[in-house]
């Protein structure tokens, strides 16, 4: 690892005044991914600046739903009552990613900003639009069983990472954010960007701006709703694919219904076709299977990863089903 | 074994110039232009005091803010339980408990652990008396290299202050931070079934 900087923020002002104006200092929390990113030397920051000491973490429910603090570790929030009430697939997603112990390290704030497991992004001997713009992409006709078959571009196919994200988005949450020119409040839909000719860039964050907190708001959907990973391995495992789905039946008729794919693209992806299938049919293993069929629309593999066309389509059948059988 | 010519003793001593280099690495990045900006001020990346309590014993350390808790309690400390193995968070075998909360100490920077009460395999047991995770990780033959083993014991502690529901399934699930290269986990599910009997 490259010697790096290190400041202890007292306040989120100056934390965010400093990272602002020095474009090679970074934030850390809880640092399992900057300094593993390091380790592989990736991520050079000249500055590391620790925020674990603001007060930014906490949860707090209220009537429209929950706020949970920018630093509020995964193990936290799954294990808080009004999120486990109210967020099934919030909780399903946390409690299957990563370990136990990166779980009671890793931030709220710091999840959502993981960068891609794509090999060739991890690996600096290896062409990479994102890692270096203008390199090139190995993953294009290299190994990319793991990679993205939508929302690609032909600068970079890399798949979002976080599974938290996922669950999150078909919860339609917001990042509250602050930086150099104030608070704003960003719907999680708006939060990430397409590679297209800019890989480098992967959410509308500027220099500086730091995640506040993440609002979830309640909704009869995301409370029947489920998160299906589906990986290589049980438990301590990327997703392959993977699915967030609620609804919301009343007598027997879908009136709502929110599915998010993971696995699939360089963000979270809203499956709104799927979606469009849903509602205003009754909730029924036929309906399930036949707007699942809408879940691969749009995607295109790369090779080794044709597989996941058909496998999101299925999971997305599964979790629909799993999401009926909510109570 | 005798400790006259151990390998660990022959690593420790080996080790002393790479140290002794590392200390006199340059400094690579210019001072912050931010600093004009915000009152905040970066100290390194040369060697800062670094005030650690590690099995109820403060130490103060001088270490660059990239060394790694694992590495000071290694390198430093001279405390080889926690073990590297993978040095990316895939593994476990380095998992020490910081307030009582299981963590991998391969991906925490020692200069972010300070004023925390950070417990290693060795500051587990009471004088002579082994904690109830280690007595059952012997009475049980919870591993077979061992390297994993320091690991694991912490991780269950961890997840014994937890205090969840305990079944085989999900000690299964809570213990998959660990990973076992001899595949002793049958055994070390046992140990972990015990403990929680047995502990708290």
């Amino acid at each position: 690892m490259r010697p790096v900087a290190y400041a202890r923020a007292t306040g989120t002002a100056e934390a965010i005044a400093f990272v602002g104006a020095d474009p090679q200092a970074e934030f850390i929390a809880g640092g399992t991914n900057v300094i593993d990113l390091m380790k592989d030397d990736v991520a050079r920051p000249g500055t590391l600046v620790d925020i674990t000491r603001l007060p930014l973490g906490g949860i707090t429910p209220s009537a429209s739903g929950v706020r949970i603090g920018a630093l509020a570790r995964m193990s936290e929030v799954a294990d808080h009552a009004a999120v486990q009430a109210n967020f099934p697939a919030v909780v399903q997603a946390l409690n299957e990613s990563a370990s136990p112990q990166l779980r009671n390290m890793a931030t709220i704030g710091g999840n959502v900003m993981q960068r891609t497991r794509c090999a060739y992004f991890r690996d600096v001997s290896q062409p990479c639009n994102k890692r270096a713009p203008g390199a090139g992409c190995a993953a294009i006709g290299g190994v990319n069983r793991l990679h993205a078959v939508i929302g690609t571009s032909p600068q970079c196919i890399c798949a979002h990472a976080s599974d938290l994200a996922v669950a999150l988005l078909m919860a339609e949450a917001t990042v509250h954010t602050r930086g150099v020119q104030g608070r704003r409040a960003i719907p999680l839909a708006d939060f990430y960007l397409l590679p297209g000719t800019t890989p480098q860039r992967e959410t509308v964050l500027e220099r500086g701006e730091l995640i506040e907190a993440i609002e979830i708001p309640t909704s009869v959907a995301a409370r029947r709703s489920v998160y299906l990973k589906v990986r290589d391995r049980r438990q301590y495992e990327f997703a392959l694919v993977s699915v967030a789905a609620g609804l919301e039946i009343v007598d027997g008729t879908i009136r709502a219904a929110r599915v998010a794919l993971g696995g699939v693209a360089p963000k979270p992806w809203r499956a709104r076709e799927v979606e469009a299938h849903l509602v205003g049919k009754p909730a029924s293993a036929q309906t399930f299977t036949a707007a699942a069929a809408y879940a691969s629309t749009g995607m295109r593999g790369f090779g080794e990863n044709d597989f996941k066309l058909p496998l999101a389509e299925r999971a997305v059948a599964r979790a629909l089903a799993m999401a009926e059988g909510v109570a | 074994m005798s400790g006259k010519f151990s390998r660990r003793r022959f690593l420790a001593r080996a080790a002393i110039p790479t140290v002794a280099a590392t200390l006199g690495t340059p400094r690579l990045f210019p001072p912050a232009a931010a600093a004009s900006v915000s009152r905040l001020r970066a100290g390194g990346p040369q060697p800062v005091p670094v005030t650690l309590d590690v099995n109820g014993a403060r130490h103060t350390l001088v270490l660059e803010p990239r060394v790694t808790l694992l590495d000071a309690l290694r390198e430093r400390l001279s405390l080889y339980g926690t073990k590297k193995g993978c040095d990316q968070g895939t593994c476990g075998a380095c998992t020490v408990l910081v307030d009582g909360v299981r963590i991998d100490s391969c991906l925490s920077l020692a200069i972010m652990n300070e004023g925390k009460a950070i417990t290693t395999v060795e500051g587990l047991a009471s004088g002579t008396t082994l904690h109830p995770v280690q007595q059952a990780f012997l009475d049980h033959d919870g591993f077979q290299c061992g390297y994993c083993t320091p690991g694991q014991i912490c991780s269950a502690v961890g997840l014994l202050n937890e205090k969840r529901p305990l079944d085989e399934a999900s000690i299964r699930t809570w213990m998959s931070g660990n990973v076992c290269r001899c595949g002793a986990y049958p055994n070390i599910v046992a140990a972990v079934r015990s403990a929680a009997g047995v502990a708290s």
